[in-house]
């Protein structure tokens, strides 16, 4: 108990997201009104997928700095965890894009770029698929997770930011800070923030121990 | 270090001049493809929508720029590749790699240019521009596919792999290219293509740094 407390903090965390996130006053504005709160399941999102992109590559530098098959199989469960979060920022966003834009999908820059980043991603597993020597299947992953992740940091940061965008904070659009003045958003965002990265880091936690288990049974 | 590279680009200019097929087939699949497009499209010289000219310029480039690349790691033999390992420190080796096939990159690209001009016409109006763009173009896609086919190479089936680790990899040089070599199309200012040619210069830094970085650890197996 005293070791997963951090998963009861993730459990109320959550709860408190969902009912807050649904129930709870948001500022009235055109055009968006009550979609709003997509906010608060959309970024998220991509704020847990960057999260575990990130753990995912420093664990693949440590991998290839140590050769521990441990390191591999951390960098491997983060990164799909990381797409899991992904699918759902596309998915959320979507959704969101169909009230807001009107169609679910209209080409925004941002669309466009964060499926080219899980495009990336999903390579690495084909990558991971067509290699059969445990050890050489390790490290060769490890060194394209490390060159996608430094691709995709100029495909998410840079290149939206280079176009005209429909999106939130792009193009002239009021972005998050728009918002300041309402602090109860912004408690409820963070707490998001937080509880959805705690899940991802719980799910891989999960299984890595679940792939640590086959492996012992393996040998 | 600098004496190493300069000497394995050598080597490899004059591997490339004594088996000629290589280049040879390759100056030929580039010239082809774009015969195909030209009577594809069957249209008269510059009849063709800037867009698609650009567009399809480009395109072209990549599938040749990846046949190119494929070459210096995947059709590599194995027997060669642990005779590298003895001779060469792995940093210069991927960097003279990088350098020699930027600098056919470009070579390509000028031949490329010419023949599509030719036969498809030519809408550039700043034609400085769009040379210093085939360059830092050049650079950018030979320092991500020489990585990509290194790692590539030491899988099966890895032509396929190649073009699945490189495409995503490659959208955002692509994307860049085709914007600034827009401009040069359309004869703007050159200062409106600044942001785009440090914003590529910029990705290329990185994909060098991190191929530098991490080829050692590919090289190791």
């Amino acid at each position: 108990m005293r070791k997963s407390w951090w998963k009861v903090v993730t459990v109320v965390l959550l709860v408190y997201v969902i009912t807050g996130g649904l129930l709870m006053e948001v500022p009235r504005l055109n055009i968006l009104n009550e979609t709003i709160r997509a906010l608060y399941f959309h970024v998220p999102m991509w704020f847990g997928m960057i999260i575990m992109l990130v753990v995912s590559m420093v664990y693949s530098v440590k991998y290839l700095r140590s050769s521990n098959a441990l390191y591999d199989t951390i960098a491997l469960e983060f990164a799909n965890v990381g797409i899991v979060f992904g699918i759902f920022g596309i998915l959320t966003g979507m959704f969101w894009a169909q009230f807001a834009w009107g169609a679910w999908w209209s080409g925004d820059p941002k669309q466009n770029a964060s499926a080219i980043g899980l495009l990336i991603y999903l390579a690495y597993f084909v990558l991971r698929g067509s290699l059969e020597d445990r050890e050489q299947r390790a490290r060769i992953a490890a060194v394209y997770n490390i060159f996608a992740f430094a691709a995709l940091i100029p495909l998410l940061f840079i290149l939206p930011r280079l176009t005209d965008s429909l999106h939130p904070g792009n193009g002239g659009n009021p972005g998050f800070n728009a918002y300041d003045l309402d602090n109860r958003m912004r408690r409820v965002f963070y707490t998001a923030v937080i509880g959805w990265s705690l899940l991802g880091v719980w799910i891989a936690s999960v299984r890595v121990r679940i792939r640590r288990i086959e492996s012992s049974l393996e040998l | 270090m600098l004496a190493q590279i300069i000497h394995l680009i050598k080597k490899e200019i004059v591997l490339e001049w004594r088996n000629r097929y290589a280049i040879n087939g390759i100056t030929l699949y580039l010239i082809s493809t774009i015969f195909i497009c030209y009577l594809g499209f069957n249209v008269k010289s510059n009849e063709l929508d800037p867009i698609t000219w650009n567009v399809l310029f480009w395109i072209i480039i990549l599938f040749t720029a990846i046949s190119v690349v494929a070459k210096s790691f995947i059709q590599e033999k194995q027997g060669l590749f642990l005779y590298y390992y003895w001779l060469h420190d792995p940093t210069s080796l991927i960097i003279a790699r990088t350098l020699y096939n930027a600098l056919l990159m470009v070579i390509l690209g000028v031949v490329g240019l010419l023949v599509y001009s030719i036969v498809l016409g030519n809408p550039v109006e700043d034609i400085i521009l769009f040379l210093i763009n085939v360059i830092v173009a050049s650079l950018g896609l030979s320092s991500a596919l020489t990585m990509i086919s290194a790692i590539a190479a030491k899988a099966k089936n890895s032509h396929t792999l190649m073009a699945i680790l490189s495409f995503p990899v490659i959208l955002p040089i692509l994307l860049m290219v085709i914007k600034v070599s827009k401009n040069a199309m359309d004869g703007l200012e050159r200062s409106n293509s600044y942001d785009e040619l440090a914003t590529l210069l910029a990705i290329n830094a990185i994909t060098g740094a991190v191929s530098y970085l991490l080829f050692p650890y590919l090289w190791r197996s």
